[in-house]
């Protein structure tokens, strides 16, 4: 399985990311540069955390509008995996790839720190390693994280199942505590919590990697063992 | 050409903790009348004129990239300018 890590002007988590995929749970990646107009060789998609274009406007707005989150879409569209953390996630929202908008946190300071999060769902392509209501610890950093979304938008996520991680002690404001959803079809993931910064006891948790380790155990049932 | 000014705003039913701050930065400066505070975003467009529909360009414009629909609305003033 070959995961690209896409690299916006502003990403400053793409490091991280490769190094978890390649280093920590060794699998095939690649750096993308956002102008780039194909992703077929690629079978997941990873958007990491920072800044993309300055965030100028709004966090992820700038981003859409690039060569690359065409291809993501179409990749996203093909059922293939698409993983956004942080920065990530304000662009799977802002491509309308996910539903809902992301505010300022309500404290109005940039929180970073541990987190516990809940798995709300083990029935994801992300989440089979976990165990259903698992508390795992991750990090987050972030300002604007507070998600957003309507009663509506709300009420069809918890149908689908699509609402994957909460906070248990939710520390921006979102919205029942959401950490991290996914599409109604389940392969487009978006989370604000950093599970790339928690693949190793070094880093204080290595909660993260089971995520990782999820996508590429699903690809393999899918891909591999059908063949 | 023509002057386009767009004012964005967070949606009425979403809490604006900025405009919340300032609301209570107003009052310990004693101004205990301010009931509200909202903060948006203001930008100027300047276009060239053509065979468009102004209206469709700029409802367009707004509701795809400068404004988020899920929480904010937006507004505009069109102004005619001659060219420099």
């Amino acid at each position: 399985m070959k995961f690209a890590v896409i690299v916006f002007p502003g990403s400053n988590c793409d490091t991280d990311m490769y190094h978890a995929v390649k280093d920590e749970l060794g699998a095939e990646v690649e750096y993308v540069w956002h102008d780039a107009t194909n992703l077929n060789q690629f079978d997941g998609i990873l958007l990491p955390g920072g800044f993309s274009y300055g965030d100028y406007l709004r966090s992820g707005a700038i981003a859409q509008f690039s060569n690359v989150m065409t291809e993501v879409v179409k990749t996203a569209n093909e059922g293939k995996p698409v993983l956004g953390v942080c920065n990530g996630f304000q662009i799977l929202l802002e491509t309308g790839l996910l539903p809902g908008a992301m505010r300022r946190n309500e404290s109005l300071k940039f929180i970073c720190q541990p987190e516990e999060l809940v798995v709300e769902n083990t029935s994801t392509i992300f989440t089979t390693q976990y165990e259903k209501g698992e508390v795992i610890s991750v990090p987050v950093a972030h300002g604007e994280g507070n998600y957003y979304c309507d009663q509506n938008t709300l009420q069809q996520l918890k149908a689908n199942n699509q609402i994957v991680f909460t906070y248990k002690n939710n520390p921006n404001g979102s919205v029942e505590n959401i950490a991290g959803i996914t599409n109604e079809e389940g392969n487009v993931l978006g989370m604000m919590p950093h599970p790339e910064r928690a693949v190793d006891e070094l880093l204080g948790s290595k909660d993260g990697l089971k995520l990782f380790q999820s996508i590429v155990k699903s690809w393999r049932e899918r891909y591999v063992a059908a063949t | 050409m023509y002057k386009v000014k767009v004012y964005v705003t967070l949606r009425e039913s979403v809490l604006d903790p900025q405009g919340k701050a300032v609301m209570s930065s107003l009052h310990k400066m004693g101004q205990s009348e301010v009931e509200d505070v909202r903060i948006g975003k203001y930008l100027e467009l300047t276009l060239q004129k053509g065979d468009y529909d102004l209206d469709e360009k700029i409802v367009n414009m707004c509701s795809k990239l400068l404004s988020n629909p899920v929480i904010e609305d937006y507004r505009y003033e069109v102004e005619e300018v001659v060219a420099q």
